[in-house]
Formats: structure tokens, C-alpha cells, sequence
């Protein structure tokens, strides 16, 4: 028995040292240089509902990827029946995502062949011939459909990424979650709504040219001519230029150049008047694309377009080499910073909508951690002077094993780098009112084998032993539901369930083994004539 | 100190048909309030916007009400919320047109134009889509019930191998229903006081499933062990003998988890508050229960079986 009660002692004081420096670098400031070298360094990671900062949950607007994807092939097929000299007299997209193609009922055969060769992701829905020739209905494959929306969902995913980083954001947390979803968390973000406009923007760069034949008045009011479209850019308006006012803009609806081609993007200082600039820097096939574009365009308007937002429409006054294009606007520095941020970090490859965000101010998520823990104190002390109220010597061993309880599910936390949340915070100031119950238990069977007229030694043995598949079953069926709560819950919430289940392992440690080597230790000094209970 | 003094012997089971009846008229009445009335539902289950507010002066509602309207946001609530003179309050804007994540900014900018710049801080925003709102919901709602049947089959299962599998199932339907009134009893409750459903009242909740039928688990534990001493005993008596026998515990267990959870109630926040509300009604409820519903169930059902 003396040994069984050493080897006890050894391992938990083993436990609470290695609890100790676990949870040390939580509560010291900084720490020692000697420590970082061997030592756990690692804090108790707090949630974004105690830190501060942004929870989203973006969708991918994946069928848009696909939609853009049959644009283009459209496009491709209109260029390719041109090259091939096959007259044709619609082309279209229709309603269901289907390209409607109508040929001379001469030339069936062939387009069909050529669709088979060079679109092999088409599939023929259905051809109907009528006088006017054959109309085909093409579809996109299923399976070049499914990867297409999967493409989506990953690139969007990189290329938030980069923008987070460029950014500026220290830890985030960005992953896909489930079919086209992505989950973004940014800890400690000062401002929100900055970092929203800067993940959520679509940044589809394109140049198109102004439509200079029809008046842009008319076209406002009877809509865009066939071929061109009406967009709108912001100007500056009145003094000081903080008012900005609509300008309706006539464009070709072609795109000539989107922004792939960009290899970087700098904001320029620009002249008192102007503001700043953003530079674009092309990579070489965007540099010979646009030598080319202006070289056919001199003396025409380039609209540069962000996602249906005119810029600016410059006159191209000569062919412009060297690969180098510039956004002005009425922008301050900020605004160029974050748009040069978009621009390198490349367009998204669909639109994508916030769908969820909880968002804490730190304030707040400090408040929350002074009341918890204020709440924590109170609460502990109350069961722990009732404990001792109740049980007396008993029940200041309980206490012992309370303070221990929370010392290691506290360790566990830092050790497991779980996040505490503010429901996790709950969860441990519940485990101390709850955690007393295995003691309760035991001390309330070793009560009634006192009563029952044994011996205090044998009551204790008795009330251990009886006691304990009790104490087991109540454990587990509430970290069974811990288990239920963390499949269930979102962050916070996953938080709480958390500390419930480390809270159970470490109530059973502690309340039963530890305090087991308190009594253990003194039958073996035989010193357990009378107990206090 | 004691509570309950040794040998005491109170004929809980007695009670039981005044017990069931009972609560059985209160579960009903939880049910029509909730398809009547229907529960508050925060912006995790019905989707929209909740932002929290404080400001550096004091506001009345009525001026909020006008510094939002100006913003077009259609229909808006404000409460509010936290302690007297914190000047905290909780606006809840419903179905908008508004995409999510851009009302923040209008928010604020209307906010300044009225109150000055600096004069308001948001401390929190949480927006959820109506899809999203709609999945959280129906896993909110089978969490809960799956936990309750997991905690019927553990019992079932840990008893049916000493009494075999006939009680265990008894002892697992009592569960069961003294459970299902626990979670009816909180959600009655929280009707009552008109807290809003959110995903922390379903982390209440499923901890009330899981920690309320620790009593039961207690108290079968206890008949089972007095089953087999006396094995002469009609089961009535062995099952109020088993509950006395354990009631301290239970009211000590109970006492000081509701000790820590009326700290939390008090000191823990605004935002921890209703969470803190739930566990200290579904806690309480669960003492009943076990004592009222459980043991009564196995018996009526040993009964009937006879």
C-alpha cells in the first residue's frame, strides 16, 4: 500500500508540473528566453467571440463559373466555324445554360464532326431540322460541369488566401467548407468592413472600348443597341470632390483583354490634383495583347472596367508597349492600396456572397473574459466554501481536487491548442459545480457505510468502490452529449463542448483518483481512526 | 451538516399519478405555446442581422429607431440590452434587401450622422443567411432529439445487462420521457420569458439532456443494487427506498451546479445570460423529473406488464 500510494504521488506531481508549464505561457507575460527553448510556449488560443474579429461563411456562386465557362465556348465555337468558313445564322446561349446553334442542313454533318474534335466537354442535346436548317442544342458535359464548379470553389479559395495575406491578417483561418462554401475567420481585425470589401470583391478586371456611334442618352433611355451595353462610373462632383455622382457610359459589349494577364499592381503617388494611381504591370503575352489592342485603337476610347464599374476611359493617343496600364480614379490612398491588393491577388473566378458573419468587437470579447471570469471566481468559491461547509475535511479535499481539475483542463486546453470561447469559458466555471458530483458521491456512500456501522477505513474502501460505476455512467452519458454538441455546434459552440469533454476526463482524474491517495496515504500511516465528513 | 436526514422515507411514488398528471398538463401547455405563440428565434434560426450597440451617451430607443429609418432597412427591432445605463442595445433587422456584410458600414454611417463619429462603438454583428438559417435549425432540432434517444440506448443497454434487457429498456424509456419533459419544461421557460432561440440555446439544452440523466442513471444505479439485496422487496418500495437513499446527492449535485450557474446568471454577461437561464431551469426540472417522472414510468410500466 505505501508504495501503490508513492507511485501515485510521483505521477500526479509528474501531471502537475507538466500542467504547470503548460499553462504558464497563458499567464506570464513575457516569457524567459530559457523557457521558449524547452518549454510548451504555446497560449490558450481564445475564440473571435473573446478576441475580436470576423467570422464569414462565403458561398461561391459556382453556377456563375459555369455560365462563364459556356460564354466562352461559345465564343471559341464562333471563332472556329469563322475560321472553318461555316455560315451559320444563330449562335446563342439560351435560358437552360445551352448553347443553340443553327446551320444550313448542308453543313450538319460537318459541324457535328467538328463539335466532336474540337469540343469534346459539348454534349448534343438535341438537333431538330426545319427549313431554316438544323438547330443543335449543346450542353456542357455533367462531369466538366462538376469540375468546373469544384475549380470555382478552389480558386476562389487560393485567391482569398492571397488577398488575406497581402492583407495583412495574422493567423486567419480560410477553408472550404462543404460544396461551395468557404469559411474565412480573421482574428483581432480592426476593420471589418475593409476586410469584407477586399475578400468579397469579385475583381473582374476587363478593357472594352467606348461605343462612340449612338449617344449614350439614348441608349439610357431605350436601352443599349445590339452589341453594346451601359455601365456606370462614378465622378467626382463639386468642391473638394466628396460627393460622386453617376456617369452612364455606352460601351462595346466585347471584352478585348481581362486582367489574367496581370503580373503586379502598384499604387503611384499622383499629382496634387488626381490623387494616387494604381499601376498595372502586364506579364509578356498581356504586354503584346495590349500593344496590339492600342496599336487598332488610336484615337478611341479604352474603358477600364472592375467589375461593371467604369474607372476611367482614356483616349488611346498612340500604341502603348511595354506591358504597363493605369487606373485612375477618384481614390484616396486606401482605396488604392486595397484595389492593388485585389488586382495582384487575381480576380475571382466567380462571384461569391456572404452568407453568415458574426463579428465581435475586441471590446466586447474583453468584457466577456473580465465576466467570465468574475463569474468564474464567485461561482468557484461559493461551492467551495459549501463543500466545506457540508463535508468539513472531506470536503476541503474535494476542494483540493477542484482546484487541480481546473488546472489541468486548463493545461489540456493550452497543451491540445484547443480554442477557448466565451461558451467555453461557461463550460469550465459548469465544471466546477459540477465536478464536485463524483466527490458528492463518494462521500455521501462513505456517510452512509459510516452509518451503516463500519469502520472508517472500511467505509472509505467501500465508498470508493461502490461509488465509482455511478460516478462512470454520469460522466459518460454527458460527454456523450458533448460528443453530439461538438459534431452540432459552429465555433463558439464547439468551444463549450470542448470544455465539457476535457472537463469530464480531468473530473474523473481528479475526483476520484486523486483524492483516493489523500485516504490511501493515511490507512497506510494508519492514521485513519476517525474522519471528518 | 446534513439536508436530508438518514432514514428518511418519503413515499415519493405515491405522488406519481399527481406527478404525471401534472406535468403532463404543463408539457401540453409548453406545446401549444410553441405552436402558437412560437419561439423567439434568433438570427441563427431565422436568418437576418442582430447588431449590437453601445453608445458613449445615453440613447433612447425612439432615436435609434430614427437614425435607422433614414437607412431603408425595412423592418427593425431594437431592444435594450445588457445592465441599466450600460446604453447597450440589440437591433435586429429582418428580412433586408441589404446584402449581408454591407450592413455594417451603413449602419455606421448612419449612426454618425446622427450621433456623432465617435459617439457609438458596434461590438457585435451577426448575420445569417435564410439558407444557413434553415440548415442550423434542423440540426439544432436533431441534435437534441438524437442525443436524447443516445442517452435511452446507453441506459438501456448498461441495464439490460444486469436486469436484463426487458427493464433495461424500462429504465431507458423512463429516461427518455423525463428527459423529453426537461427540454420541454426550458423551452417552456424560455417562452416565457421571451429569450430569443439561438445555437447557444441548443449547447444548453443538449448539456441539460446529458447532465439530467445523470439523477436517473444515480437512481437506477441504486435500484439495481437494492434489487439485489433485498430481492423479497415489492418494486415500489425498492424504488423510493433507492430514491431517498440518493436524494442528498441529488439535491447537493443539482445545488452546486446551480450555485456556479446563478454567478454566471448574474455576473457572466448579457450574451452569456439566456444560456445561463436555460441550464439553471432544464437543472432544476431535472431533479423532478427523475424523482416525479423516471422511477414512476418504470413502475407503471411493471405494472401494466403484470
Amino acid at each position: 500500500m505505501q508504495r501503490g500510494v508513492v507511485v501515485r504521488l510521483v505521477i500526479f506531481s509528474v501531471l502537475t508540473f507538466a500542467a504547470l508549464f503548460y499553462i504558464g505561457p497563458t499567464f506570464m507575460g513575457e516569457l524567459p528566453s530559457w523557457w521558449s527553448g524547452l518549454l510548451p510556449t504555446d497560449r490558450i488560443h481564445l475564440g473571435l467571440d473573446l478576441q475580436g474579429g470576423s467570422h464569414l461563411i462565403l458561398e461561391v456562386k459556382v453556377d456563375k463559373a459555369v455560365e462563364n465557362a459556356i460564354d466562352r465556348m461559345k465564343e471559341e465555337l464562333r471563332k472556329l466555324l469563322g475560321e472553318k468558313a461555316v455560315p451559320f445564322s444563330e449562335l446563342e446561349k439560351n435560358q437552360a445554360n445551352q448553347i443553340r446553334l443553327k446551320v444550313p442542313a448542308a453543313n450538319g454533318d460537318r459541324v457535328r464532326g467538328l463539335l466532336k474534335g474540337e469540343f469534346p466537354n459539348l454534349v448534343l442535346v438535341s438537333s431538330r431540322t426545319d427549313q431554316g436548317g438544323v438547330e443543335l442544342l449543346l450542353a456542357l458535359h455533367e462531369r466538366e460541369m462538376r469540375a468546373l464548379r469544384d475549380y470555382a470553389v478552389d480558386q476562389s479559395l487560393e485567391t482569398i488566401r492571397n488577398r488575406i495575406d497581402q492583407f495583412g491578417v495574422s493567423e486567419p483561418i480560410i477553408q472550404r467548407r462543404g460544396q461551395q462554401d468557404i469559411l474565412v475567420q480573421l482574428p483581432g481585425v480592426q476593420d471589418p468592413e475593409r476586410a469584407k470589401e477586399i475578400i468579397g470583391k469579385t475583381a473582374l478586371l476587363e478593357f472594352k472600348l467606348l461605343d462612340e456611334t449612338h449617344s449614350v442618352e439614348e441608349a439610357v433611355k431605350n436601352g443599349a443597341p445590339p452589341g453594346t451595353q451601359i455601365l456606370y462610373g462614378y465622378a467626382a462632383k463639386g468642391e473638394g470632390g466628396l460627393a460622386t455622382e453617376k456617369v452612364p457610359y455606352l460601351l462595346e459589349a466585347r471584352t478585348l483583354m481581362t486582367g489574367e494577364y496581370i503580373k503586379d499592381a502598384r499604387v503611384r503617388p499622383g499629382s496634387n490634383l488626381a490623387g494616387p494611381y494604381v499601376e498595372l504591370i502586364l506579364d509578356s503575352g498581356g504586354a503584346r495583347l495590349f500593344e496590339k489592342i492600342t496599336a487598332e485603337n488610336v484615337k478611341k476610347r479604352l474603358a477600364i472596367v472592375l467589375d461593371n464599374r467604369v474607372y476611367s476611359a482614356p483616349v488611346i493617343q498612340e500604341r502603348i508597349g511595354g506591358g504597363r496600364a493605369s487606373i485612375t480614379g477618384n481614390f484616396d490612398m486606401k482605396e488604392a492600396r486595397d484595389l492593388a491588393i485585389i488586382l495582384r491577388a487575381g480576380a475571382l473566378p466567380a462571384p461569391v456572397e456572404i452568407v453568415e458573419e458574426r463579428t465581435v468587437g475586441p471590446s466586447l470579447g474583453r468584457d466577456s473574459i473580465r465576466q467570465g471570469i468574475i463569474s468564474f471566481v464567485v461561482g468557484g468559491s461559493l461551492v467551495i466554501l459549501f463543500m466545506i461547509a457540508y463535508y468539513r475535511g472531506a470536503g476541503l479535499v474535494a476542494d483540493v481536487a477542484v482546484v487541480f481539475n481546473v488546472l489541468f483542463l486548463l493545461a489540456v486546453l493550452a497543451g491540445f491548442k484547443a480554442v477557448l470561447t466565451l461558451p467555453g469559458l461557461a463550460g469550465i466555471v459548469l465544471t466546477v459545480g459540477m465536478a464536485v458530483d463524483a466527490n458528492v458521491l463518494i462521500n455521501e456512500r462513505i456517510r452512509e457505510e459510516l452509518r451503516g456501522g463500519k469502520s472508517p477505513r472500511a467505509a472509505v474502501e467501500a465508498g470508493y468502490e461502490r461509488a465509482l460505476p455511478a460516478i462512470l455512467d454520469s460522466n459518460i452519458t454527458t460527454f456523450l452529449s458533448g460528443l453530439i454538441l461538438f459534431q452540432f455546434g459552429t465555433g463558439p459552440i464547439k468551444g463549450f463542448a470542448v470544455a465539457l469533454c476535457i472537463g469530464i476526463v480531468t473530473t474523473v482524474l481528479t475526483g476520484v483518483y486523486m483524492t483516493r491517495i489523500y485516504y490511501d496515504y493515511r490507512m497506510a500511516a494508519r492514521k485513519l481512526a476517525r474522519i471528518s465528513i | 451538516m446534513e439536508f436530508i436526514k438518514p432514514g428518511t422515507r418519503i413515499p415519493f411514488t405515491k405522488y406519481r399519478h399527481m406527478a404525471i398528471t401534472l406535468s403532463t398538463l404543463v408539457n401540453i401547455a409548453v406545446l401549444v405555446l410553441l405552436f402558437t405563440k412560437g419561439p423567439n428565434l434568433g438570427v441563427d434560426f431565422a436568418g437576418g442581422t442582430m447588431v449590437h450597440v453601445k453608445f458613449a451617451q445615453k440613447v433612447s430607443i425612439p432615436e435609434i429607431r430614427q437614425a435607422l429609418g433614414k437607412l431603408g432597412f425595412g423592418e427593425t427591432v431594437v431592444q435594450d440590452f445588457g445592465q441599466d445605463g450600460s446604453n447597450e442595445f440589440m437591433i435586429r433587422l429582418e428580412k433586408t434587401s441589404v446584402q449581408i456584410g454591407a450592413l455594417g458600414e451603413g449602419i455606421r454611417g448612419g449612426f454618425s450622422d446622427r450621433f456623432g463619429q465617435d459617439r457609438f462603438e458596434i461590438r457585435r454583428i451577426e448575420s445569417v443567411g435564410p439558407k444557413v438559417g434553415k440548415d442550423l435549425r434542423e440540426r439544432g432540432i436533431w441534435s437534441v432529439i438524437a442525443a436524447t434517444i443516445m442517452m435511452g440506448v446507453y441506459i438501456w443497454v448498461r441495464f439490460g445487462f444486469s436486469f436484463g434487457a426487458r427493464f433495461g429498456f424500462h429504465f431507458g424509456l423512463g429516461a427518455v420521457i423525463s428527459l423529453i419533459h426537461d427540454v420541454l419544461v426550458t423551452i417552456g421557460a424560455l417562452l416565457l420569458v421571451n429569450y430569443e432561440f439561438d445555437l447557444t440555446i441548443v449547447a444548453a439544452l443538449l448539456t441539460i439532456v446529458g447532465f439530467s440523466v445523470n439523477d436517473t442513471v444515480i437512481v437506477c444505479d441504486r435500484i439495481r443494487e437494492n434489487m439485489r439485496k433485498n430481492r423479497r422487496e415489492i418494486l415500489e418500495n425498492t424504488i423510493n427506498t433507492s430514491i431517498n437513499e440518493t436524494l442528498s446527492r441529488t439535491i447537493i449535485t443539482t445545488g452546486t451546479a446551480i450555485l456556479v450557474l446563478v454567478a454566471l446568471f448574474l455576473l457572466g454577461g448579457g450574451v452569456i445570460r439566456p444560456f445561463a437561464f436555460a441550464l439553471l431551469v432544464g437543472f432544476s426540472s431535472g431533479v423532478y423529473s427523475t424523482i416525479f417522472i423516471a422511477s414512476p414510468v418504470i413502475l407503471l410500466w411493471e405494472k401494466g406488464k403484470k
